[in-house]
Formats: structure tokens, C-alpha cells, sequence
């Protein structure tokens, strides 16, 4: 006697929700979007009135480099970027190190960078301007600033996240409070911090352009400002481009730190 | 070194933990601690490393930890307690070096107790490669690098298997064969008990007293698996700790 009852496989119901790494995606994605603006230009059904030719941008971008201006442009802004965010970043994940092991500190701060997060930083440039000057130190202070709320908030979440097991461990076996922190705390919060690094960084990306915008000579922000104010959009889409590209190395370059030091995970 | 405990009561908030333990730990034996779940015997444990104060009562060490001990009360997880980002040998270094021994010394006592745990070739492993027998063998390794004066185990082999179980109580009885050594050892599981302890310690249900306290004269290394003679010891702190388990759980259900 032959089993006459229905017989299916079991339907696949697992997978999903754990990130591979996919190469070329992201680039696929782009290239898409670039092709299809030009296609659409060259078309018609996109006016060069609303955007620019995505070619006409690229040799904008050729001439400016070809003219020396574009390192001109590039150059103090990436200094800017850089200062500013090492100075932000590192005091902020000090001061949320200290924020997660202190609750004496943490009661006193946690309200305080609760108050100042939502300030949109830029609004306080004429303040740091009449503290600092009107040269590169406000600058620096502007960005800097902007940095180091999102990474305190951050930091501190990510020593609060640390398996308070390890700590026990450390303790028990009589580690010294700066071997506990060093070794521990710090290693433990690294993946956490580094997450908050990303976003922080995109905003000092941000602050960097505002800034330059309301007063430099040179820097990306200006050249963007001065082609914007000539409606010139194929050298204002030159400089977002040079601001795109410079996010997506801010994020490759965090990728490679975590690789390195997150290798374990 | 000796422990004694003298009259240790503890409460957490409300709830009394433990109430007027007195107990005594002689050096080169293993106590084990048994009891129904919740009766504070992960509570004791920390009290008597340090890493809690007793409400109470005191934990006192009677004479100095032998030459050369580097923390004299040291903890066995029953999560092993690792650092992900450290390899074997790394977790290992991770207690030595705020002794400032030395690199050769330091090297000599890795490589020592990478070999008395049978981890010499995972010494640069790291703990996601390793199965949970060889991770605890690693926080062994590690407890015993520094050569601690007493051992406090807090259900060691819990998150193991039963077959890994099996051969890490092996290890754990050369190891002591080989070196005896002092050490509380929390368990729930009573073949364990019986099989590592030179004396057992029954606790009642919370709030923990000291319910009975059974020695076991045979030597470790003739403890063999389904001996006649322990299977009796066993079944008798059985009926010891049926009626406080059944207590304890009906007490769970009315809360
Ligand atoms: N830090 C703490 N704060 C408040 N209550 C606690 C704390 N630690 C333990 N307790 C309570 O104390 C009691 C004893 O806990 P403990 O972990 O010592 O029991 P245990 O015997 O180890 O139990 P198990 O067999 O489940 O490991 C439990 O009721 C627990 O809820
Ligand atoms: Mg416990």
C-alpha cells in the first residue's frame, strides 16, 4: 500500500537579518543614478536647467583640477576637517569614558550634553568667531564642537553596553583600575564607539561646509556658496561631489579601522 | 591558606540571601556547594572572593597564601569570562601583566599552564573559535597562572554538555592530583559533586543555612563514573535536597 497523503518540502522560512558583505552594490547603485541623469539630459526630458550633465560636472571638475584650484579648495578644508574632528572626538569619547565609569560625573554631564545636543551648532559660529577670532580656530572650534556631543552620546552608551561580567573578571583577579579601563572598558566600547564615529563625522562634514560658507576665503564650503549664488549648478554639483567623495573616504576609512581593531567579533 | 567563615548573613534589599553560615575550608581540599536554585550560593561565592561585603560575619584567611601567589582568591565563571578580543595566550597574559614579572617569566607561566590544560596549539586562538569545553579550559588555564591559594568555582561546567562535562571533570581531577589545590565549587548538579568534592556543603532553600555538610573520604582519582559507593552518596544528598527543591519551587510559583 502506496502513502497517498500530500508530500511537500518544508517551506524555507529562516535567513535574512545578518549583514553580508556585498562588493559592487553600492557602486552599481551609483553608477545607475549617474547614468540615468545623463541619459536623461542628453534625452531631453531633463532640462539642464534643472540639473546639470553629470559629464559637464566631471570636466568642471578636470578644469579645476587642472587649474590648482581645486587643492586650493581641498586642502584647507580637509586640515579643517581633520583638526576639528580629532579634537571633537577625542574629547568626546574621554569625556564619555569618563561619563560610563563615573556616576558623580555622569549625573552632572549626561543633562548638560542632553541641553547642548539639539543647538544646531552652526548658530554659535558668530560666538566662537568673537572667542576665537575670525581665522581657522573657529573653524576648528565649530566642527570640533559638533563632534563631540554625538560622540560623548555615544561613548557613553557604548561602556554602559560593556558585559559588566568582564569587569567583574577583571576585578577579581586584582587588575588595576587602569588596566580594568584600558583593557576592558575601552576594547569592550570600541565597537560602539566607532559606530558613533560615523555619524559624528558626517556632521562635522556638515559643520565644515556651513562654516566655510559663512566666512573663508578658500575651502569647499566657499567655492559652493560662490557657485550657488551665480546659479552655476555644474560647479555647484563639482563641489557636492567633492563633499560625497569625501564622505564615502570618511566611511571606507572607518571601515578599515574597524576591520583592523574589530577583528575579533 | 585556610578560609573561615563565621556567621555570614546577607540580604539583598528584602530579601534575606543567606542566614548565619559558619563553615571551614581546609587548605588542598575541594568543598563543594550544593543547593535548589536561588539559595544564594552564587551570593556566598562572591562574598568569600571579595567581590561582595557580607551584611554580617566575616570571611577570614588563616595563615599568608604560599610564595609566589599572585591573587589568592580566584574566580572560574560559569560564563568563562573571556575577552572576545583576546587569543588564549592573551587571556591568559591579561592577569599577569600588572605583576611586571618579566617577559620571560611571563612566557614560562603561559606556556606552563597552556600545557597543563592541553591548549598549547589554540595558545593564539580566539574564544569564537574555541568550543565552550576548550573556553573554560582557558579560564582554568587562566585562574591558574596565578597560582591562586584558592580556587572559587561558580558552576564551572554548567554551560557544557554532558559529554564535555565528563572530560573536563577528568582534567580538573589530574589537575589536582597532580597539584592539589583549594577550591570552592558551586554546583547544582550532584554527580558533580560527588565526584569532585572532598566535602559537601548542603544548602537549604533561600534564605541559605548550612543543611548538612557530608565528607567523601575516597580519593579523587578513584572516583570512578557509576561507582556503587558514590551513587549512594549521591541519592542521599538527593533526598536531602528533594524536599528544599520541591519547597523552593512551589515558593517560586506563589510570589
Ligand atoms: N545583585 C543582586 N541584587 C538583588 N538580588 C540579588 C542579587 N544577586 C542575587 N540576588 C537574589 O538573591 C538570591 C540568591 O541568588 P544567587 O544567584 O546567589 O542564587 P544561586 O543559588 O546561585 O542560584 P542559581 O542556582 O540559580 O545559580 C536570588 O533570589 C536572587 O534573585
Ligand atoms: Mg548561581
Amino acid at each position: 500500500m502506496s502513502d497517498l497523503r500530500p508530500t511537500r518540502p518544508v517551506p524555507f522560512r529562516g535567513g535574512g537579518f545578518s549583514p553580508e558583505r556585498k562588493r559592487g552594490v553600492g557602486l552599481l547603485v551609483f553608477v545607475g543614478l549617474i547614468g540615468f541623469l545623463e541619459f536623461g539630459t542628453r534625452v531631453g526630458f531633463i532640462t539642464n536647467l534643472t540639473m546639470p550633465r553629470p559629464t559637464d560636472v566631471f570636466w568642471t571638475l578636470v578644469d579645476l583640477w587642472r587649474s590648482g584650484l581645486l587643492w586650493k579648495h581641498l586642502v584647507p578644508s580637509v586640515t579643517r576637517l581633520i583638526v576639528g574632528a580629532i579634537l571633537g572626538a577625542s574629547a568626546g569619547i574621554g569625556v564619555g569614558i569618563l561619563i560610563g565609569l563615573f556616576s558623580f560625573i555622569r549625573a552632572g554631564l549626561v543633562p548638560l550634553v542632553a541641553a547642548i545636543f539639539p543647538i544646531p551648532k552652526i548658530a554659535l559660529l558668530p560666538l566662537f568667531v568673537i572667542w576665537f577670532g575670525i581665522d581657522e580656530t573657529s573653524k576648528y572650534a565649530l566642527i570640533a564642537f559638533g563632534t563631540f556631543t554625538p560622540t560623548v552620546v555615544a561613548t557613553y552608551g557604548a561602556v554602559d553596553n560593556v558585559d559588566r561580567g568582564l569587569i567583574r573578571m577583571g576585578q577579581s583577579f586584582g587588575l588595576s583600575w587602569t588596566s580594568l579601563v584600558r583593557k576592558i572598558v575601552f576594547p569592550g566600547a570600541l565597537p560602539g564607539i566607532l559606530s558613533g564615529l560615523r555619524v559624528s563625522l558626517a556632521i562635522a562634514i556638515i559643520l565644515l561646509v556651513a562654516a566655510e560658507m559663512l566666512g573663508a576665503e578658500y575651502g569647499i564650503g566657499a567655492y559652493i556658496l560662490e557657485a550657488g549664488s551665480l546659479y552655476d549648478l555644474e560647479r555647484l554639483f563639482a563641489g557636492v561631489t567633492i563633499l560625497s567623495i569625501l564622505g564615502v573616504s570618511v566611511s571606507v576609512l572607518i571601515g578599515q579601522v574597524e576591520r583592523i581593531f574589530l577583528g575579533w567579533r | 591558606m585556610d578560609l573561615l567563615l563565621k556567621n555570614i548573613s546577607h540580604s539583598y534589599g528584602d530579601t534575606e540571601v543567606l542566614r548565619d553560615i559558619s563553615l571551614d575550608i581546609p587548605a588542598g581540599q575541594i568543598v563543594c556547594i550544593v543547593g535548589p536554585s536561588g539559595c544564594g550560593k552564587s551570593t556566598l561565592l562572591r562574598l568569600i572572593g571579595g567581590l561582595e561585603q557580607p551584611d554580617r560575619g566575616q570571611v577570614l584567611q588563616v595563615g599568608s597564601p604560599p610564595p609566589g601567589c599572585l591573587n589568592p582568591l580566584t574566580f572560574v565563571f560559569q560564563d568563562f569570562a573571556l575577552l572576545p578580543w583576546r587569543t588564549a595566550a592573551g587571556n591568559v597574559s591579561l592577569v599577569l601583566e600588572d605583576h611586571h614579572l618579566g617577559k620571560k617569566k611571563m612566557q614560562a607561566i603561559i606556556d606552563d599552564v597552556l600545557k597543563r590544560t592541553r591548549l598549547t596549539e589554540f595558545r593564539t586562538a580566539l574564544p569564537r573559535q574555541l568550543s565552550g569545553g576548550m573556553k573554560q579550559r582557558v579560564a582554568i588555564a587562566r585562574a591558574l597562572a596565578v597560582n591562586p591559594s584558592v580556587m572559587l568555582m561558580d558552576e564551572p561546567l554548567s554551560a557544557l554538555d554532558a559529554q564535555t562535562r565528563e572530560l573536563l571533570m577528568d582534567d580538573i581531577v589530574d589537575l589536582w592530583t597532580r597539584t592539589p589545590f583549594t577550591a570552592v565549587y558551586v554546583t547544582h548538579n550532584l554527580a558533580e559533586a560527588v565526584r569532585l568534592g572532598h566535602r559537601i556543603v548542603v544548602l537549604s532553600r533561600r534564605p541559605g543555612e548550612i543543611c548538612e555538610i557530608v565528607d567523601i573520604d575516597r580519593a579523587l582519582n578513584r572516583r570512578a563514573l557509576g561507582d556503587a559507593d558514590l551513587d549512594a552518596q549521591q541519592k542521599y544528598l538527593w533526598s536531602l535536597m528533594r524536599d528544599q527543591a520541591i519547597a523552593a519551587d512551589q515558593e517560586l510559583l506563589d510570589v
